[in-house]
């Protein structure tokens, strides 16, 4: 009952784990940051928000798809998700240029996920998800939804077809 | 061997507690039943097989019904409902008294119970096809906001049971330490308080008005944060139950003693302290939430991994000395000797040696932007079967394997059969969330009907398969295991007349009288709890909040 022998006893091996463990997340720690802050790899952040019920009447959405910023190097594509299906659900952009998705939805929640890329976030209603890519090589590379959004939802896809650098 | 008896029990349960705890476990065990039964399915849809065509003779009416089922069930009801339960028992025989107020629990059981079943109903009728996570504006039927409401606020009244029955017995023993097994169940049950904070705004304040038509719109982004909220530390309520057997029980079951009474109180107050201020890294992928914060939460996601790695050792430590005790010899050779005849031990060991590959797995979920590459894949369920499927589910298992001959004065039937499911069950979860990761990781979304998807490649099939294989596995094991508790439960033979089952209580090594004060006073620990998650949540909270756009309409699944 004494506090006098009260005392937080470490054995000497635990005491080494236990180091060994905040080391370990240090370097976690130091890997999440260099990855974010210094390689680029960014997750999406707050872009900005939009009324579900009429985003697909106003531009950008009312016509949704590619857009040429600069030829060859820079593009931007917005995509409406809605059930079941994507707008547009095919696009064609070149290699080697920069290509950044917008997306919304208008009724629920979806996923949008590129593949083979780091592209994958939600789609939410009311709210636009943003994210950049650059694809190196030509080819096909579907995007699918990856939120269960109702009985069609496997059958939500669509593809991007990268054609050779001009 | 299954069960050591004895004659004398340090302390018995009364008989109506033992019903009452026995309550619990019949309906936990019943979800876990229905709940898996879709497992196989799931797993074989995947590997190309669709049974679902018949299941509609059965009422079941798509792959997502059934989803819904398994989630719910598996992941909320069979654990809450064994949690409580299980719970009940470590605060009774810690504290070695009576609950303060038996009646509060029951109150608290019985609203349980019928929240589950208003959620039941609309869920059996394909009226609430909404996946456990319910993300609007997605709409189920009233009732079924209804019933998870009731099921949270009645497990709510069951702790204030345990916190009652802790202030009765503090008042009678003012300077002793807090019993390790109460201790940690009581902290559980905080955790869990402030946990599901989150999930009664979300449904309090958003879904239940909108789905009763007061209000009109919901805004689906901040549903998430308040789900967010609630759905992370919600991992840490079903895992902390099987860390309290697996500090204060499970060594008592290999002859052993609870190495470090100090570290594994420290290890449960960072629980209480880092589970809660990290929800945003399930959230890393939405469009609403700042990068900075998500950044934040990433942060402290890997903190919550030292007290995670602190278990790690303390449990391995408390095993070996055991071994140590049972004869066992050399480095690793020790593991040998641990009472791998008893399926109780065997079901909680192979639990943890799952639950090494899930912690590893999660280290890339938490890592911020790996998430990028895995978020919504196959890879998450191929992660999660491995902690509440696996660390959880297997050691709640291994637990009724005594907890039933305790509860009842029968002993184990078939301890064989209970052996060979438990290892069943281990080799298909092997394969399954290894096929699940990998699969996952080529692009294989969640939640998929993917035998029906176009954009399925060759590549995939492979791994498919084996989600199917492993999967059957699994469902074989796991029934094999329910068989033997079910057969238990109700069988005739009772145990010799004068023995019993004793509820496994692990001595420490050290004196826990000498575990210093600040390690089990609440005091600190609660009010760092409330700055941290103030700290971690605050700002966001008000500004998503005050930045609300209610402007979704509902919409039927
Ligand atoms: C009996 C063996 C089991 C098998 C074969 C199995 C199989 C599966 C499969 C294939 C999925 C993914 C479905 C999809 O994403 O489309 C899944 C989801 C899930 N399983 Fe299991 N499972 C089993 C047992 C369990 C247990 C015991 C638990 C929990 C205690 C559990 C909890 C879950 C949860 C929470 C989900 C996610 C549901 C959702 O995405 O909404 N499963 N299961
Ligand atoms: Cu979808
Ligand atoms: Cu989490």
């Amino acid at each position: 009952m004494s506090t006098s022998t009260e005392h937080l006893h470490i054995d000497p091996t635990e005491k080494r784990w236990m180091i060994a463990s905040v080391g370990l997340l240090l370097i976690f720690f130091a890997a999440v940051t260099v990855a974010g802050f210094m390689l680029g790899i960014q997750v999406p952040t707050r872009e900005r928000r939009v009324d579900p019920n009429t985003v697909a009447e106003q531009p950008p959405w009312s016509e949704p798809g590619v857009r040429e910023i600069v030829p060859g190097e820079e593009y931007e594509v917005y995509v409406l998700a809605h059930r079941f299906s994507f707008t547009p659900n095919e696009i064609e952009v070149p290699a080697g240029a920069k290509v950044t998705f917008y997306v919304t939805s208008t009724d629920v929640q979806h996923g949008f996920k590129l593949q083979d890329t780091n592209v994958n976030f939600m789609a939410l209603p009311g709210q636009v998800s943003k994210l950049s890519t650059t694809f190196e090589k030509p080819g096909v590379y579907p995007y699918i939804c990856t939120e269960y959004c109702g009985l069609g939802h496997a059958v939500m896809a669509g593809a991007v077809t990268v054609t050779e650098a001009p | 061997m299954a069960e050591t008896t004895t004659k004398t029990p340090v302390y018995a349960l009364t008989r109506e507690e033992r019903r009452f705890v026995g309550l619990h476990l019949v309906f936990a065990f019943a979800a876990l039943t229905i709940g898996s039964l879709f497992g196989p399915l799931q797993a074989l849809e995947h590997a190309g097989l669709d049974l679902y065509p018949t299941l509609e003779k059965f009422g079941i009416q798509s792959y997502y019904q059934g989803l819904t089922l398994h989630g719910v069930l598996n992941a909320l009801v069979w654990t809450t409902f064994f949690i409580t339960g299980f719970l009940t028992v470590a605060i009774i025989r810690g504290f070695q008294r009576r609950l303060a107020h038996p009646g509060l629990n029951q109150l608290g059981f019985w609203m349980m119970v019928v929240g589950l079943l208003m959620a039941a109903v609309p869920l059996l009728l394909n009226k609430a096809t909404v996946l456990f996570t319910f993300y609007p504006p997605m709409q189920a039927s009233t009732w079924f906001y209804l019933g998870l409401t009731l099921v949270v606020v009645g497990s709510w009244i069951e702790g204030w049971g345990f916190y009652a029955t802790y202030w009765q017995w503090r008042k009678d023993n003012p300077k002793t330490r807090t019993p390790f097994i109460a201790f940690a169940s009581l902290v559980t049950m905080v955790m869990w308080q402030i946990a599901t904070l989150g999930v009664a705004a979300e449904i309090l304040g958003l879904l239940l008005p909108w789905s009763m038509g007061l209000v009109d719109g919901v805004d689906p982004q901040l549903s998430r944060t308040f789900f967010w909220f609630t759905g992370h530390p919600l991992v840490y309520f079903w895992l902390l139950p099987a860390y309290v057997s697996w500090y204060g029980m499970l060594p008592k079951q290999v002859d052993g003693k609870l190495f470090s009474d100090s570290l594994a109180r420290l290890a449960f107050w960072l629980f209480l302290l880092l589970s809660v201020p990290l929800g945003f890294h399930h959230q890393f992928v939405d469009p609403g939430v700042p990068a900075g914060w998500k950044y934040v939460h990433a942060i402290l996601t890997f903190s919550v991994f030292f007290p995670s790695l602190m278990t790690f050792f303390t449990v391995i430590a408390s095993l070996e000395y055991g071994a140590r005790q049972r004869g066992g010899k050399g480095r690793f050779g020790w593991i040998r000797a641990l009472p791998w005849s008893n399926p109780s031990v065997t079901a909680q060991l192979l639990a943890g040696i799952l639950f090494v590959f899930g912690g590893i797995g999660g280290l890339a979920n938490a890592a911020y932007n790996v998430n990028l590459v895995l978020h919504n894949t196959a890879w998450v369920p191929g992660h999660f079967h491995l902690t509440v499927a696996s660390a959880v589910t297997l050691s709640f298992i291994g637990i009724s394997f005594w907890l039933v001959p305790h509860l009842t004065h029968k002993p184990l039937w078939q301890p064989k059969v209970a052996l060979a499911g438990v290892w069943t069950y281990f080799v298909g979860m092997l394969i399954f969330s290894n096929a699940m990761h990998t699969v996952g990781l080529l692009g294989a979304p969640r939640r998929t009907t993917l035998g029906l998807a176009p954009y399925v490649p060759a590549e995939w099939s492979g791994y498919l398969w084996r989600v199917g294989f492993g999967g059957s596995l699994m469902w074989i094991g796991i029934m094999a295991t329910i068989t033997v508790v079910a057969v238990t439960a109700f069988r005739k033979k009772q145990l010799p007349e004068g023995e019993f089952v004793d509820v496994p209580v692990a001595e420490s090594i050290e004196d826990p009288q000498r575990t210093p004060v600040w390690l089990d006073s609440w005091k600190p620990w609660l009010v760092g709890t409330a700055v941290l998650v103030l700290l971690a949540y605050g700002p966001q909270l008000i500004d998503q909040l005050f930045g609300m756009s209610a402007t979704s309409p509902r919409i039927a699944p």
